[in-house]
């Protein structure tokens, strides 16, 4: 134990986040029930971090069930595919899943019902293959990060790869409280996910992975600890429940005590880390050459009538998949809130006509009770924020700072390391919506950067047309200089050829 | 000027769940810690320092009122509910002599709300502990009635007044008994040293009040019922409403070189338990300096902010003109605290504690 670690401990600054109510039972014990694909889906072109898929089918187009609609444009993007048979109706507007209710592009399915798969092209011995075939495999199938950061996996692996890391990491954290689909996962899929580890492992070049799940999740541990039995490179560690243990930093400093650098990524640290449900979609992408089209959504909250985890073709409305698991209770008589994702940092919706995507772990309707609708009072400098913040991060003053406009002076209380986990707006007495702070803060922080970026542009732009016409008038004037010296010497030239003439002609 | 979108009912940012914990519910934890020491202090001294106490909360809250009407403030009703100018009152009624008259609540509560706290802007605002504000002031303009100290019930000579001669105490209209009277340990010990009698002597004379452990002592409502305070206190860091930092601190920075000082001259220096049973040690200790106001929210900060009170306590009731010296020193880290905050934030996870990023770890 170095001199910074024991400093931490002593200071209690090594117990960081929170420990809420995991609210997990009874929706994590029910069976997964698979959800059939319903009348209309919308594929948003972006699903995933990066540039949008750009859409390859034509309007009234028959497809089938995971066959390729939008490709991936561009070094950072992934590819959407079918999730059932059908007929293209129109590339549309649909609500995204965020709290502005801003319109995406998406492309609408009409399901034929037959749900008929193309044929799919697997693979007996992945681990047979090289990383830069995984990759394309991996990059084809559309797969991205499930945990809800939706970069895509293929360029996470090859970055990795490139980077020479040692070790994979495997969060299998869920801290999220509600949200039980990577348990449900772990517990019915573990031998393909174990699988996806063993590939992923084999794919970056790494020695050895870790799967880290909270010990709130026992019987997770247990079949995966079966599944990992006799692969001496992957090791299931169960490590303590606390949000947010599921936040890469956090995951990585529990499991190898390595704190990547602020300012750095895990492959820095030399890991990579990746979501469970990841690691099977790899798996299924390689093995089975399956692309991504379908996820495991848990439905949770006190309105819903029958908490679980559904299996959701990607694209159905949140609406859709309500009323295809139980609906709300007395039809929605007390929802307070609508959530997509989970309680601590998922989205707060208008209205259920929002599509299941590539990310979302989770559906949620709460009532008054769990979300707490307080107004906000005077900040009584308590400290409950700092103690909880997981980053080491001065909430209260950063907010402070923020009231009055003054963003320099939150930065510098680092504002830009705070993950918007929203610890301190969890615990915080006065029910100060910390993490509204923080967002709106850094994007003004944004918004003030492009007008600056915007106004160098202007700047530059001016000071080119300045030069060039300064530079225009110089050349008009030194080749109106250069025209009158000519017609100067031609005159010159004329005059004495005259004389000469006139001096040559014999008296 | 705060921007629009921080304000108003229709936020939509996460976490979309709470712990449950209110500011009402905090104020009402510290105060039910404090309710054995008061109840045991009622005891030991009668209807007149319940007089004191249940005044000197009136007045907090109706200057809070007060103070809240003038400023036009929106919800009146729902600050008071929160409990904060009640434990302001509550907490400077346990620093009060048990018998002082009427009117120095009254003015207690004036100073602590109005010059303490709502001129600062109210809760949240005020730079210094309003109920040390308070105190400091009355003990600096009325040196006497803030140092009249009776003998509490069990060592009086006297049977306890009933309620009828309490009032008569209380308003001013009777005296208080000279055979009632007595000086605080700290005091008399400083007196004796002053009149050059060192502590072996006056301390062993007979006469000398005793710091005895269990509170049956002479002081004021919280300086008697130190076990009871310190019972409250270590109550408060057990439900983690206050953390360990400051108390372990204000007790180390006082305690330590008390001890190393009665090692050096016993007959000049008293010795560590006495200092931490006496005054407002465990009471400043773990109520007052732990104030989340005025205090740092730092753990770095707050052990300098409580060993810094505790060490200047000492100082003062060392060489100081005052036998008593916590409510100085309260007041003096109070105005430290937003430095300490400043200088000494906690390490952020992947940056040194200057702030720049960690270099990149080796190949483990």
């Amino acid at each position: 134990m170095n001199l910074r670690t024991l400093l931490d401990k002593l200071l209690g600054s090594a117990d960081w986040g929170i420990h809420p109510d995991d609210h997990k039972r009874p929706g994590a014990d029910a069976p997964v029930r698979v959800m059939p694909a319903p009348s209309r889906l919308y594929l948003p072109l972006s699903q995933h971090s990066g540039a949008p898929a750009r859409p390859i089918v034509l309007v009234g187009q028959k497809v089938k069930k995971g066959e390729c609609l939008a490709e991936a444009q561009g070094m950072v993007s992934a590819p959407v595919h079918a999730p059932t048979s059908g007929t293209v109706l129109a590339v549309a507007d649909v609500t995204a899943p965020h709290p502005s209710g801003l319109a995406m592009p998406a492309i609408m399915l009409e399901p034929d019902g037959l749900d008929e798969w193309i044929e799919l092209k697997g693979c007996d011995d992945p681990f047979a293959l090289s990383p830069a075939e995984i990759n394309k495999k991996v990059a084809a199938a559309g797969v991205v990060g499930m945990g809800g950061g939706t970069f895509p996996s293929a360029v996470k692996l090859t970055g990795a790869n490139r980077a020479g890391i040692h070790t994979v990491i495997i969060n299998g954290g869920e801290c999220e409280p509600y949200l039980s689909c990577d348990d449900v996962l772990m517990r019915t899929q573990a031998a393909g996910i174990v699988a996806g580890v063993r590939l992923i492992v084999h794919a970056s070049g790494a020695k050895r992975a870790l799967i880290g799940i909270e010990d709130n999740k026992p019987e997770a541990i247990a079949a995966m600890q079966a599944a990992a039995a006799g692969y001496d490179t992957v090791r299931v560690c169960p490590v303590p429940a606390r949000f947010p243990m599921g936040f890469d930093k956090q995951m990585v400093k529990t499991l190898t005590g390595i704190e990547v650098p602020a300012d750095g990524r895990s492959f820095d640290a030399g890991v990579l880390v990746n979501n469970v449900g990841t690691a099977l979609a790899v798996w299924q992408a390689v093995a089975e050459g399956r692309p991504l089209v379908s996820r495991l959504v848990t439905l949770g909250g006190a309105c819903v009538n029958a908490p679980g985890n559904i299996d959701v073709p990607l694209g159905a409305l949140a609406e859709d998949v309500l009323a295809f698991a139980g609906g709300l209770k007395g039809d929605g008589l007390g929802l307070a809130r609508r959530v997509i994702g989970g309680p601590m940092m998922g989205a707060q919706v208008q209205h259920w006509r929002v599509p299941v995507m590539k990310g979302v772990s989770g559906i949620l309707a709460l009532d008054a009770k769990e979300a707490r609708l307080e107004d906000a009072s005077d900040c009584i400098r308590c400290g409950s924020c700092v103690e909880a913040c997981p980053m080491g991060l001065l909430p209260s003053d950063m907010a402070a700072n923020i009231r009055k406009e003054a963003l320099g002076e939150a930065v510098e209380l680092g504002l830009k390391d705070c993950i918007a986990c929203g610890c301190c707006a969890y615990v915080c007495p006065s029910s100060i919506p910390l993490v509204q702070h923080f967002t709106y803060a850094k994007n003004e922080l944004a918004a003030r950067d492009r007008a600056t970026l915007r106004m160098e542009a202007t700047k530059k732009l001016a000071q080119a047309r300045e030069a060039r016409l300064a530079r225009e008038a110089q050349e008009k004037a030194e080749a109106a200089a250069r025209r009158k010296a000519e017609r100067a010497a031609a005159a010159a030239k004329t005059a004495a050829a005259a004389e000469a003439s006139k001096q040559g002609e014999p008296t | 000027m705060m921007p629009s979108s921080l304000s108003g009912s229709q936020l939509v940012a996460s976490p979309h769940a709470h712990a449950g914990k209110t500011v009402t519910g905090t104020m009402l934890r510290v105060e039910l810690a404090l309710v054995p020491a008061t109840l045991f202090s009622f005891w030991l001294y009668g209807w007149p320092s319940f007089l004191v106490w249940a005044l000197t909360l009136a007045s907090c809250a109706g200057f809070e009122a007060l103070c809240l009407r003038l400023k036009g403030h929106p919800q009146p009703a729902r600050v008071l509910k929160d409990h904060s100018a009640l434990l302001t009152g509550w907490l400077l009624a346990l620093t009060l002599p048990p018998w002082a008259p009427w009117w120095v609540p009254v003015l207690g509560g004036f100073i602590a709300i109005v010059i303490g706290k709502q001129v600062f802007g109210g809760l949240g605002q005020n730079v210094f502990n309003p109920a040390m504000v308070a105190r400091v002031a009355l003990l600096v303009s009325f040196p006497l009635p803030l140092t009249t100290w009776v003998l509490p019930g069990a060592q009086a000579s006297l049977p306890a007044p009933g309620l009828a001669d309490s009032l008569m105490i209380f308003l001013g209209a009777m005296p208080i008994p000279d055979a009632m009277a007595s000086a605080s340990p700290l005091g008399f010990a400083k007196t004796e040293l002053s009149r050059g009698v060192d502590l072996l002597h006056s301390l062993s004379s007979g006469h000398a009040p005793l710091a005895a452990w269990h509170g049956v002592r002479v002081g004021s409502l919280g300086e008697s019922a130190a076990p009871l305070l310190l019972a409250g206190g270590l109550y408060l860091i057990a439900v983690r409403i206050i953390s360990w930092h400051i108390p372990l601190a204000v007790l180390a920075g006082l305690a330590i070189p008390a001890a190393i000082g009665h090692a050096a001259n016993p007959a000049h220096y008293l010795d560590a338990a006495t200092h931490l049973l006496s005054g407002a040690a465990i009471l400043g200790a773990f109520f007052i300096a732990t104030d989340y106001v005025t205090s740092p929210t730092t753990p770095l900060g707050k052990l300098l902010f409580g060993l810094g009170i505790g060490f200047l306590t000492w100082i003062i009731r060392t060489w100081g003109g005052y036998p008593e010296g916590m409510a100085f020193a309260v007041l003096f880290m109070n105005a430290l605290a937003p430095m300490l905050d400043r200088a000494f934030k906690p390490r952020i996870l992947g940056r040194q504690r200057n702030g720049k990023p960690l270099d990149a770890p080796k190949e483990a």
